[in-house]
């Protein structure tokens, strides 16, 4: 039964899997750069350690938003953010799965009559805003830097070939660890305050807790989401935005995997605080809104021609329809499985 | 990985040892040229061997570097660019043994008064090869650099199009029957298309190397 429940979450994770690994080696494969085994080899085990080991900041801040605390609400919850992430995008909106479940939280804290966490929801929405502008600076930066150092240390064309291939790899599994750190939240979030988990020592060398357990299933859906379906869309992504370099490609990666470790990362934001500065909020945030900003970043650097400015305005639309849409869809649903299947949706 | 380790690493030395054969046949053909006439066809005859051996070497090692490109998928980017560089830099070659095959062949019968004409422009075809080839390096190892060698390449080319235009005035004002004028302007030709093989090269680099810069 609960391997039911959480069966909404592990689609959640099959469908993260097969869309958003394309974000991290879409161009890779894409370009012929790296086989797709090799991307989906490194992209699965560093999705499924960024979910177990870092997987819990953003989690933690969704927590904050609204405790779903029945495993049916849970269920619908997830299930109703992945129609919702279905819908919106057969109807070829702008849509991530990280508004999505931020929308069906508020549809079961408005269905249960929890309240919703006024600052944790402006937190989630102001980092939102922050993704893809922060994205496109930091593409900036590293572009500028990048051009800088490969000017004044040039490299043979075969070498720089092979490195290129080697910094793909690194920053790949870099954004694989922050997809899964980041994203993790989405998939199972929901499910942390009713899985019914116990701490686990394995073979006495580490333990797993009840939260790492759930995120490690759902890691493995992802997993599974990247070898099953993902191919395809690697192997489109390459020329779908702009055309991208392999140059290019590393630091649009680098961009996204910074952004998402940055708003994943509990050392990094204790250690900010630790030095007295403001905490950066462990918020999930959308990896293909980081991607277009770093892309938009990087065709600003390079003088702005060809350009399309409309795509910032699209994705900030999707900012409001995507979590009012399935806050709806969520709230319908969850009234349909409460009374009509008799299924307990809250405690 | 330590297999593409060693494919770049051996790749990098195949073309560097493409260029060396290009520079090299361009050096002997200018060796050949003056042995020609100097008269000595013995060491003629071994020029003519040389850059015969160079050509087969560039040939072979151009088919090895294309073959190691398409089969590890090595430069996606820049492959077509490169395998048309090394394509172009072998018609120079080409076009330089072709010349020294036709001088051994047909012995065209030299007017001793424009000797140094004749060399004048042996040599810039040589420095023209040169430096295409200087800029082919570049453009592997630093295209930033391609250019402060194709300024020398189109140089030379417009010289050797001087030399040459100067030289066959001169045949064609000298005393010697028309026939051999005639044949002595198609051997002034054939060696300044060594010259213009390499400015074909260097406008494709100019093409490359901003490609590989912007």
């Amino acid at each position: 039964m609960l391997l039911f429940f959480l069966s909404s979450g592990l689609f959640l994770g099959w469908s993260l899997g097969a869309n958003d690994a394309a974000n991290v080696f879409g161009t890779a494969v894409g370009t012929r750069m790296m086989r797709f085994t090799t991307a989906a080899v490194i992209c699965s085990a560093f999705v499924i350690l960024g979910a177990v080991v870092g997987g819990a900041g953003a989690s933690h801040t969704l927590g904050k938003l609204g405790v779903v605390n029945a495993l049916g609400g849970a269920f619908m919850v997830a299930l109703s953010a992945g129609f919702t992430v279905y819908t919106m995008t057969r109807m070829s909106l702008p849509v991530s799965t990280s508004q999505a479940i931020v929308g069906s939280i508020i549809g079961w804290n408005l269905f249960s009559g929890s309240p919703t966490d006024a600052s944790a929801l402006i937190k989630i929405v102001t980092t939102w805003v922050a993704c893809p502008l922060l994205a496109a600076a930091f593409a900036m930066l590293f572009y500028s830097v990048f051009i800088r150092v490969s000017r004044r240390f040039p490299v043979h064309l075969l070498w720089e070939d092979m490195l290129m291939r080697w910094g793909l790899i690194l920053v790949g599994a870099f954004g694989s660890y922050s997809l899964g750190a980041n994203n993790i939240a989405n998939v199972m979030g929901v499910f942390v305050p009713v899985a019914p988990f116990k701490t686990l020592t394995v073979l006495g060398l580490f333990t797993l807790t009840g939260t790492q357990q759930l995120f490690l299933i759902g890691g493995i859906a992802i997993s599974i989401g990247i070898f099953t379906y993902s191919r395809r869309v690697m192997e489109t992504v390459g020329g779908s935005l702009m055309r991208l370099t392999p140059q290019m490609a590393l630091i649009v990666v680098l961009s996204q995997a910074a952004v998402l470790y940055l708003f994943s990362s509990q050392q990094l934001s204790g250690w900010l605080t630790g030095h007295g500065l403001p905490a950066i909020p462990l918020v999930p945030v959308s990896s293909s809104q980081a991607v277009i900003g770093a892309v938009l970043g990087l065709g600003i650097l390079k003088g702005g021609r060809g350009v399309r400015f409309r795509v910032l305005g699209e994705i900030a639309a999707g900012w409001v329809t995507t979590p009012v849409i399935a806050c709806a869809i969520t709230f319908i649903a969850l009234f349909f499985l409460q009374n009509v299947f008799a299924i307990q949706v809250m405690r | 990985m330590t297999t593409l380790f060693k494919q770049t690493n051996e790749l990098t030395t195949q073309i560097d040892d493409f260029l060396d054969a290009i520079s090299e046949g361009a050096l002997v053909f200018q060796k050949g040229v003056a042995e020609y006439l100097a008269g000595d066809m013995e060491r003629f005859e071994e020029c003519y061997n040389a850059i015969g051996a160079l050509e087969n070497r560039a040939d072979d090692l151009r088919r090895a570097i294309e073959g190691h490109l398409y089969r590890y998928s090595l430069i996606p980017e820049s492959r077509g660019d490169v395998l048309d560089l090394l394509e172009t830099m072998d018609d120079v070659i080409d076009t330089a043994k072709n010349t020294l095959s036709l001088f051994l062949v047909e012995r065209p019968e030299m007017i001793p008064e424009l000797g140094k004409e004749w060399r004048d422009l042996a040599d810039i075809a040589t420095h023209t090869s040169e430096a295409v080839v200087l800029a082919a390096r570049a453009f592997f190892r630093d295209p930033r650099s391609v250019n402060d060698h194709l300024h020398k390449v189109h140089f030379h080319e417009k010289e050797g199009d001087r030399v040459a235009m100067d030289l066959k005035r001169k045949i064609f004002e000298s005393d010697v029957d028309l026939a051999r004028k005639i044949h002595l302007r198609y051997f002034a030709l054939n060696i300044d298309r060594v010259s213009d093989a390499a400015e074909d090269v260097a406008d494709r680099l100019a093409i490359y190397a901003i490609k590989r810069t912007v």
